[in-house]
């Protein structure tokens, strides 16, 4: 085999997937290797790129925990994928199948009878001693088909070519919809080497997850109201959160969002409470409910876990399976499958001993430098230790640790992993592949992803592979014997309607991001036309525009108080360093990047809310933000480029918005947002450059300027022809509803959006929102821009300007004030009682 | 012996309580030694939500929820329970050493009890492992000592070295300190007590409860009887679970009201909860008034 994979010859000592031998492919990988080659190493780049734009503009991102800077990385992905042959598959589809059923009976008994622990097939210990075993679900009821709804296991190949199963996932297994956008990727940039090689599909998957979940409901004789609980933007898993929700058509919602009365789970949203009757959930259990569980939790639900009591929610995967992924139970599963079975463990588990057990525990203590010490339970501190890494002393410290505590570790095998083929710099290059599949449970059995997602290690000699250290993913194809029929997960068009249905259902959350999404685009929109032209006249460099940029940069503090002003008469270097700090400090107030990286984590947590394209926008702002971040003194001239950049971005953020988005709750909420930020900036910038007249002379240039950075010179020249004049100004900028940039046209949208508002409609008395609005609409409606311009001979001052726009901003922040109390006011944090202690 | 038990535990707020979710553990237990024959909850402002259930221990709880705007909750439980002494369980009738003990326990052959007594010999929320607590009861647990008899010095050891003082311990009081100080409540004196039999492999639980108010006549009153009280369990093999409580310095006989049980004071907590709203003044009051009947 020559061109691309010449000289690939897998990684010494291991089972390579594609080669059985150097220069020996394997049957099932021939078509792939031989299409690849055929592309040849340049199109493979293309391909390459081409797949990496595609990752980039839909954001797919992962996040880094303990890393300043991991927040929304991109997901990476290796364009090979791995195969695997319809022969293998069905074995290792069958064992992923018996493992889940005995997965789910040994869930059901620990958390039912206990016959495990009486009769003696699982030791007390290797229960109740796991944090993951949560005694407060003990008992509750039980779904009648399958407690652990969703299952997933990393498979390894060990050095002998057969797949065993390292870990089991059970809790909120996540990846399924990294593993979808990853076929949606691979199939879209490798589209005929994807429909010749007889893939099998992922839809059926998807389906089968949405019947299951529907299944759940407690109340089968309607149509469930489903939710997707995250924890939060800041979760490592969230864009799959958001892409999951907005794939299977589910509200993306937050602890805060839920809430228990009546002893039932609602969803608090503008309109009033909709019943919950399934909750997926992406949280872990402990996290769930403060009142039953982990008291310190402020993501959960409080009462959650007496609503399920009483059988009046389901949550999947049912709260306290988190236990099953207990790595302790590995060595107890062949025993527990023919107890529970009647049958033999179809597929091994990587030998692991529980040092719980006696001889466990001497097996670990005398073999600790070819073994994985790992802790029983994710996130206790613990981490997980190669025994051949250690020094004496580190080893010394960690036999204490496990003698102290032994039922919390286990020894586990380190495996030498299959490697796989992945794209690398030159060629082809091997890393270790650990492989994720998914199975999902409905009424009668459980389904496979026939697929998953591979993930391989980021360098060669790396010898865990995990996407937090930096590994990169692969798609999985299970190849089909014969080709098989495109299908996508909406086959029901019924199902469909139900979605659209509930899409406006806007949590007060969601509203209230939303609305800031709007009024930080504004925001920053109008901060980049500022900057331009203060980089402007930065760059001509003349004593005319120095004035000018004086203003401007006095305006620009303003915009946003309180803020240092740089003393006029100030040497250009200091007024370089002040712009420069406006553009890009993100932690002072006002400045362009705290404002974008502000309007960046709004619509992080409303992504399932835009549309891809708007999205796609966001994540270009996310780029620009990173290299304003980077200015430095000297290229600030190159920052104009950036301003303008920034200003065509915006445009086309306006445009989808205007044109592409649904005109429900969420658009009006976007849309008020963008009003009375846009009031508020031209209120506070009209104050700063025209309140004190500049001199004669500069005031025309100053206009200018300002017309120019609210984009309505054109419209002013071609209905004034003449020079800029502060009252045509005024008129064009305060009073005419026609200008898109003008205070009665802000106003005049704010009264209609308040007007559609869900809880203004139909009202008596009018609520503190509409006064406020009616109030701001009125002042501008009634100004009289003649006047308004004026200047006082006494003070040279335009004294009835001041006031007005004194009266204009104080109702404006009013207004949002309002408008935040009667819809986005979080419901009030929870606390826990005081306990009384027994004092006796 | 008959007695009337009644728990009053009133909150009251500065700023009202939107809505509360609250578990109580306040209706009394059934024991070998005891049943209750009618118990129930009193809850001012009266709960829109209520539901009963055995926690895994076989406790009562008892789930509420109020969904009015309140400023003071008051749980009243009002109980009537009888209660009979124990077998006596004398020592010479149980000679097996305490090593004899932690290795049945911990064997192979344990049988279906003492596997559901183990998660009793591990270390809880409150009773967490450490050298002092270890060292504490070195002296009790001397080579083939029988183990009640260590377990009893262990109480006498306790109640000789520590002075009851309601004053310097809290909830969360770590027992590092209370040894420290060899200062504390009931609480903490059963907290030590399970820590130092949990950290030679036995099987201690924490019991929460109720004494008789005023002693019979010619009795001394028992320290801790106007609140809940707490002592520990001692697991003994093929006999079962027996009472100590070295606040008093006796075996729990006739006079000991058992409401809960559990690993620690997390799991019998008698009212726990969350609320919305409140503000960050919280009063709360708690009377127990036990009657002999």
């Amino acid at each position: 085999m020559g061109g691309l994979f010449a000289g690939y010859t897998g990684a010494p000592g291991r089972y390579d997937e594609m080669c059985a031998a150097p220069g020996q492919v394997r049957g099932h990988w021939s078509h792939l290797a031989t299409a690849l080659n055929a592309l040849g190493a340049a199109e493979l780049q293309r391909c390459r790129d081409d797949a990496w734009r595609q990752i980039r503009d839909n954001d797919v991102t992962f996040n880094i925990y303990g890393d300043p800077r991991g927040m929304g990385r991109p997901w990476e992905l290796d364009l090979i994928p791995l195969l695997i042959g319809s022969e293998e598959w069905q074995v290792i589809e069958a064992g992923l199948m018996q493992r889940a059923e005995l997965l789910n009976l040994v869930l059901k008994d620990v958390y039912g009878p206990r016959q495990l622990l009486n009769q003696g097939l699982l030791p007390p210990e290797l229960v109740y001693g796991h944090p993951g075993f949560l005694r407060p679900c003990a008992g509750l009821p039980q779904a009648t088909g399958r407690e652990l709804l969703f299952y997933a296991a990393d498979l390894v190949r060990g050095a002998d070519g057969r797949l065993k199963v390292l870990g089991d996932r059970a809790q909120a297994p996540s990846g399924a919809g990294y593993a979808l956008e990853n076929r949606m990727v691979v199939s879209r940039v490798l589209p005929s080497l994807f429909r010749d090689s007889h893939v099998h599909r992922l839809a059926n998957y998807f389906r089968a997850v949405r019947a299951a979940l529907n299944h759940l409901s407690p109340r089968p004789e309607e149509e469930a109201n489903i939710v997707l609980l995250t924890p939060g933007p800041a979760n490592e898993a969230y864009f799959e959160h958001a892409y999951l929700a907005s794939y299977l058509g589910y509200t993306l919602v937050q602890g805060g969002d839920l809430l228990v009365r009546d002893g039932r789970v609602w969803l608090g949203t503008l309109e009033g409470l909709r019943p919950v009757d399934v909750i997926l959930r992406r949280m872990d259990d402990n996290y769930c409910d403060p009142v039953e569980l982990r008291e310190d939790s402020c993501l959960g639900v409080p009462g959650l876990v007496n609503a399920v009591r009483c059988g009046r929610v389901a949550v999947a995967n049912a709260l306290g399976s988190g236990w099953l992924e207990s790595p302790a139970l590995l060595p107890f599963l062949p025993r527990l499958s023919r107890h529970l079975l009647g049958e033999d463990l179809r597929l091994a588990s990587v030998p692991t001993w529980w040092c719980g057990e006696k001889r466990g525990l001497s097996h670990v203590l005398a073999n600790l430098e070819r073994l994985v010490i790992k802790p029983v339970y994710r996130g206790g501190g613990l981490r997980m230790q190669f025994g051949g890494d250690l020094g004496a002393l580190q080893r010394a410290e960690l036999e204490r640790c496990i003698r102290a505590r032994p039922h919390l570790y286990v020894g586990q095998e380190a495996q030498a992993m299959s490697s796989a083929p992945v794209l690398a710099e030159r060629g082809v290059a091997p890393r270790a592949a650990v492989m994720r599949s998914f199975l999902v449970a409905d009424e009668h059995q459980y389904h496979a992803m026939p697929g998953g997602l591979t993930r391989v290690s980021a360098a060669e000699d790396q010898h865990s592979v995990t996407t937090q250290s930096g590994g990169v993913s692969k798609d999985t194809w299970v190849l089909a014997t014969e080709p098989e029929r495109h299908s996508s997960l909406w086959l029901e068009s019924r199902q469909a309607r139900h979605v659209f249905n509930s899409s406006d259902e806007l949590p007060g959350r969601v509203a209230d991001n939303l609305y800031w999404v709007g009024r930080y685009a504004e925001r920053a929109e109008f901060t980049s036309r500022l900057l331009r032209l203060a980089l402007r006249f930065l760059m001509t460099g003349e004593d005319e525009n120095a004035t000018c940029l004086e203003c401007l940069l006095q305006a620009l503090d303003q915009l946003a108080p309180p803020l240092t002003v740089v003393p006029s008469g100030a040497a250009a270097q200091a007024r370089e360093h002040q712009l420069l700090r406006l553009i890009s400090e993100d932690d002072r107030p006002g400045a362009l990047a705290q404002t974008l990286n502000a309007l960046l984590s709004s619509a992080r947590s409303v992504r399932d809310r835009l549309s891809g394209d708007t999205w796609r926008v966001i994540t270009e702002l996310g780029e620009q933000l990173r290299s304003l971040q980077r200015l430095e003194a000297a290229q600030l001239l190159d920052a104009l480029d950036e301003m303008d950049n920034l200003v065509q971005a915006f445009s086309a953020f306006s445009g989808l918005i205007q044109e592409n988005m649904t005109r429900g709750r969420g658009w009006l909420f976007l849309d008020m947002g963008r009003r009375i930020e846009r009031a508020i900036l031209t209120t506070r910038l009209l104050r700063a450059l025209l309140t004190p007249p500049a001199a004669r002379g500069e005031e025309e240039t100053l206009l200018e300027s300002m017309l120019s950075a609210l984009d309505s010179l054109m419209s002013y020249r071609r209905r004034y022809r003449q020079g800029a004049r502060a009252d045509n100004l005024l008129e064009l900028i305060v009073s005419d509803e026609r200008n898109p940039r003008s205070l009665a046209y802000q106003l005049s949208r704010l009264e209609k959006r308040v007007g559609a508002l869900p809880r203004e409609q139909d009202k008596g008395i009018r609520s503190e929102l509409v006064r406020l609005t009616l109030e701001a609409a009125t002042l501008v409606r009634l100004a009289d821009v003649g006047r308004l311009a004026e200047v006082s001979p006494e003070s040279g001052r335009r004294e009835v300007l001041e006031p007005f726009l004194n009266a204009l901003g104080d109702r404006l922040p009013a207004l949002s004030e309002a408008l935040t109390a009667a819809y986005f006011r979080a419901a009030e944090t929870p606390q826990q009682l005081v306990r009384s202690r027994a004092r006796g | 012996m008959r007695y009337q038990i009644t728990h009053t535990t009133r909150y009251t707020y500065d700023v009202p309580v939107s809505t509360c979710h609250n578990i109580g553990r306040l209706r009394p237990r059934p024991t070998p030694q005891q049943t209750c024959n009618n118990s129930h909850l009193i809850i001012d402002p009266p709960p829109a939500v209520c539901h009963e259930w055995q926690d895994i221990y076989g406790n009562n709880l008892d789930f509420f929820s109020i969904q009015q705007a309140h400023s003071a909750l008051t749980v009243t439980a009002r109980s009537e329970v009888d209660v009979s002494p124990p077998g006596a369980l004398l020592h010479g009738a149980f000679p097996m050493p305490w090593e004899q003990v932690r290795d049945y326990l911990q064997g192979d052959s344990a049988d279906v009890q003492a596997l559901a007594a183990r998660q009793f010999a591990l270390e809880s929320e409150f009773v967490e492992f450490s050298g002092a607590a270890g060292d504490y009861g070195a002296e009790c647990f001397v080579e083939g000592r029988a183990l009640l008899s260590a377990v009893e010095d262990l109480m006498r050891r306790i109640h000789r070295d520590f002075t009851y003082d309601p004053d310097f311990s809290e909830i969360a009081t770590p027992l590092e300190e209370v040894l420290a100080h060899r200062k504390g409540v009931c609480q903490d004196f059963a907290h030590l007590a399970i820590a130092c039999l949990r950290m030679r492999g036995l099987a201690a639980r924490y019991v929460s409860g109720y004494l008789e108010t005023i002693p019979p006549q010619g009795q001394e009153r028992l320290t801790g009887c106007d609140a809940s009280h707490a002592w520990f369990s001692v697991y003994v093999p093929y006999q079962g679970w027996v009472d100590f409580d070295p606040t008093n310095d006796q075996l729990p006989a006739d006079r000991h009201i058992t409401a809960a049980w559990g690993r620690d004071y997390a799991d019998t907590a008698p009212l726990k909860g969350v609320l919305f709203g409140g503000g960050s003044q919280h009063e709360l009051e708690v009377a127990v008034d036990v009657l002999r009947i």
